[in-house]
């Protein structure tokens, strides 16, 4: 026998690294990188903590609803590989979302619910899990209830278009960790782009049917499109600051990745308005619709049931 | 979409693929596992999301497992029991310096 086979040696083996006590495994991946390894925690001068807190539980909520949501559709995708492709896009959200609510809370630990002596909860644990409807600040287009495969791809065409804009421009700012994130998601949300834009295209050129769906979705999530670009009086201090980005900023660049899509899907822009708010106020001053009250209802009462659990 | 031609109906199931995924220290590719898709972008995709989720890889192969021509099961022996006792096919009898990578 060859010497070098007699040592058990795995055709896996170019595919793993050693990290301690799972060497070895394929199965466990290798080599995961801190996304804030090496980043400056502290806070940029001359930015109000406040505010940031606000943008920072905006970006935030966005993500950790709509991870929600696609979590959802695990096991109902119309293939296994879809089904795993919508779960890794959920994941990464919640991983941009953890990050930011944590961020949140360093910026300004009021916004942090306070839960009962002894809980092991941390800060971005108890963002998510223990703050009512009316205090999240996503937009409303994260949180509306599903509708078929084509309502998926078509709201997460126009996340994560709207979210890739404003990441890239994100890297460039002042907060280090802020700019970390946006640097880091950028790379993640430039998947879920393409991976949500591949499929609007496939179902409008597909079967009659398809081309329907396709047409009914983009009907009834269009007009919740345009939030997304509100400008918000935090994300204008903290643009004038710099260190945030003012979504009104990203619309042309937005606006025109959309078009491109359509137009290689041959579809039009639905014609109906936007959807307002109620006396002015939208996702981001917290005035939802009513989905986001029985989304969280499901996604908290664990967490809620056990405030001082360790998870 | 890459069907057969008697195979055109939206619901006939995608086409089978094989999976190789470089590693970041490998230096071939490596069988993985199979999936299916429409067509071979697609399939690439997939092979992203199920195969490499976890880091492992820096390059991926996909190839439609029906292109692949295999040898049977039937003819193992005529093909490969001959090689089995002829040890002076390895190169053992030469002392391979420790430093040598890749052997």
């Amino acid at each position: 026998m060859n010497q070098h086979t007699s040592q058990h040696e795995s055709v896996y083996d170019g595919l793993v690294e050693d990290h301690g006590d799972v060497s070895g495994q394929w199965a466990f991946g290798t080599s995961f990188e801190d996304p804030l390894a090496g980043v400056d925690t502290t806070m940029p001068e001359g930015v109000d903590g406040a505010d940031l807190a606000a943008y920072c539980l905006g970006l935030g909520d966005d993500a950790l609803v709509l991870s929600h949501r696609l979590s959802q559709w695990c096991s109902r995708a119309p293939d296994l590989e879809d089904d795993i492709a919508i779960a890794n896009i959920a994941l990464d959200l919640l991983g941009q979302a953890r990050l930011l609510l944590a961020r949140a809370a360093a910026a300004d630990p009021a916004v942090v619910p306070v839960l009962p002596e002894g809980s092991p909860a941390p800060d971005e644990d108890r963002l998510a899990f223990f703050r009512e409807a009316g205090e999240l600040r996503c937009t409303r287009l994260v949180e509306l209830e599903h509708g078929d495969f084509a309502h998926l791809v078509v709201r997460l065409l126009l996340f994560s278009t709207a979210r890739l804009a404003l990441l890239h421009r994100l890297a460039g700012t002042r907060d280090p960790v802020l700019a970390a994130i946006g640097a880091k998601g950028a790379t993640e949300v430039t998947y879920h782009r393409d991976y949500a834009a591949r499929w609007v295209v496939t179902l409008a050129r597909g079967t009659e049917e398809s081309r329907r769906r396709l047409l009914a979705a983009l009907d009834e999530l269009a007009p919740w499109h345009p939030e997304q670009l509100d400008t918000h009086p935090v994300a204008t201090r903290l643009a004038e600051s710099g260190a945030g980005v003012d979504p009104a900023a990203t619309a042309e660049e937005v606006e025109g990745v959309l078009a491109q899509v359509l137009e290689e899907a041959r579809c039009p822009w639905p014609e109906a308005p936007r959807r307002g708010g109620v006396r002015g106020r939208t996702g981001r001053d917290g005035m939802h619709t009513e989905a986001l009250g029985r989304l969280l209802a499901e996604m908290q009462v664990v967490a809620r049931a056990h405030p001082l659990g360790r998870w | 979409m890459t069907t057969t031609p008697n195979d055109t109906s939206p619901r006939a199931e995608w086409p089978l693929y094989e999976v190789f995924v470089r590693g970041k220290r490998g230096l071939n590719h490596v069988h993985v596992g199979s999936l299916h898709a429409a067509d071979d972008t697609m399939a690439l995709h997939h092979a992203r999301d199920v195969y490499t989720r976890r880091n492992e890889g820096v390059s991926i192969w996909v190839v439609r497992a029906d292109a692949i021509t295999a040898s049977s099961p039937d003819e193992k022996d005529p093909l490969f029991a001959p090689s089995g006792d002829k040890v002076y096919r390895h190169p053992t009898f030469y002392d391979v310096p420790a430093d040598v990578p890749h052997m």
